[in-house]
């Protein structure tokens, strides 16, 4: 039986304010099945205040094969990250 | 002691634990990780649940009398569960009518028992109505899944409310013990659940596309502690580590 059901993968937020982070994926026949197995899976010690969970099959991702054309480019453009200002020191927690 | 009010926790209590113990008995063994946890998870509910009644119970009984040695020490005739929650796990589509036709009935007697004039019994309702209405909505939606899911899966649901009707009636059975409590405003008067109860039940099971069982005949005994064949295995399993090695503590 636990063949046929697709695979989910479930979005939790911790707490309000927070956003929704990936806490894992599981099987299930439907929507309505993934939200109450995921709240029995992965919220029963008060992890979350909100779930998603999303059929695994939508989620496109991106092909590891490609790393270095998408990701690779970026690792000598230092001056993208913000550390050549000079802060106030009244500017805190930067 | 006040006889009727320990009584009268009991027969709230022993239908939580019971019920709890059936689940439990899953651990391990359910039809999919998921409902494995599902499962066990409302068996931990129940059984918290029991625990805040035995507590009680335990200081009202005094005696050096404590939650566990009300659970696990008495004999089979003195635990006032419904016949209902003791039957056995079958397969996955009787578990859940089990615990459903359960459930129901559950819901509807913490919404009353949260007004008893007793403060704790009160306490308690309120704190494991959350707890019931999960449980109400998750055993319900595995009725409509499988009665209005494959040939196959409609009939082990409907075999399994056929069979298990018959101890439905026994819910709304007011004991003597019961009657003083709803006397002194502390007890529930389950017989006042039972209109609402076969609404609501005969409501989902149409829903499911499944047959209302139109049986006359009820089984009754399990709260004056006459039950069925089950039980004693059911105990045997449940009080083995208290019996063997008494006091034992986890």
């Amino acid at each position: 039986m636990n063949k046929n059901w697709p695979l989910w993968e479930i979005f939790v937020r911790s707490k309000n304010g927070l956003e929704h982070r990936h806490f894992g994926s599981l099987h299930a026949a439907d929507a309505e099945m993934a939200l109450e197995n995921a709240r029995d899976v992965y919220t029963r010690r008060s992890e979350g205040v909100s779930i998603w969970v999303v059929e695994s099959k939508h989620i496109t991702a991106s092909n590891p094969e490609h790393n270095g054309e998408l990701f690779e480019p970026a690792q000598d453009k230092i001056y993208r990250h913000p550390t050549f200002y000079d802060l106030p020191d009244d500017v805190k927690h930067m | 002691m006040k006889t009727n009010l320990y009584n009268y926790i009991l027969e709230l209590a022993d239908n939580c634990l019971i019920a709890g113990q059936r689940l439990g008995e899953l651990c391990g063994h359910g039809p999919s990780l998921e409902t494995d946890i599902a499962c066990t998870n409302i068996s931990l509910d129940l059984f918290g649940q029991t625990r805040s009644y035995f507590q009680y119970a335990a200081d009202i009984k005094g005696e050096g009398a404590t939650e566990d040695s009300i659970a696990f020490l008495r004999y089979e005739q003195e635990y006032k569960n419904v016949l209902l929650v003791e039957q056995p796990n079958r397969d996955f589509a009787f578990t859940m009518a089990r615990q459903y036709l359960y459930d129901v009935f559950h819901l509807l007697l913490l919404e009353k028992l949260q007004f008893s004039q007793d403060i704790t019994l009160s306490a308690i309702a309120k704190k494991s109505i959350k707890e019931a209405s999960y449980h109400v909505r998750f055993t319900g939606d595995w009725i409509k899944r499988l009665g209005d899911g494959t040939e196959e899966s409609h009939e082990k649901m409907q075999a399994a409310i056929n069979d298990l009707w018959t101890y439905t009636n026994e819910l709304f059975e007011v004991t003597e013990d019961a009657k003083i409590m709803v006397a002194e405003g502390i007890g529930v008067d389950v017989s006042t659940l039972k209109e609402a109860y076969y609404e609501k039940v005969s409501a989902l099971l149409e829903e499911a596309t499944l047959t209302i069982p139109e049986s006359k005949y009820f089984q009754k005994g399990g709260k004056s502690g006459i039950h069925t064949e089950h039980m004693g295995y059911l105990l045997a399993d449940m009080q083995y580590m208290q019996r063997a090695y008494p006091n034992m503590k986890w």
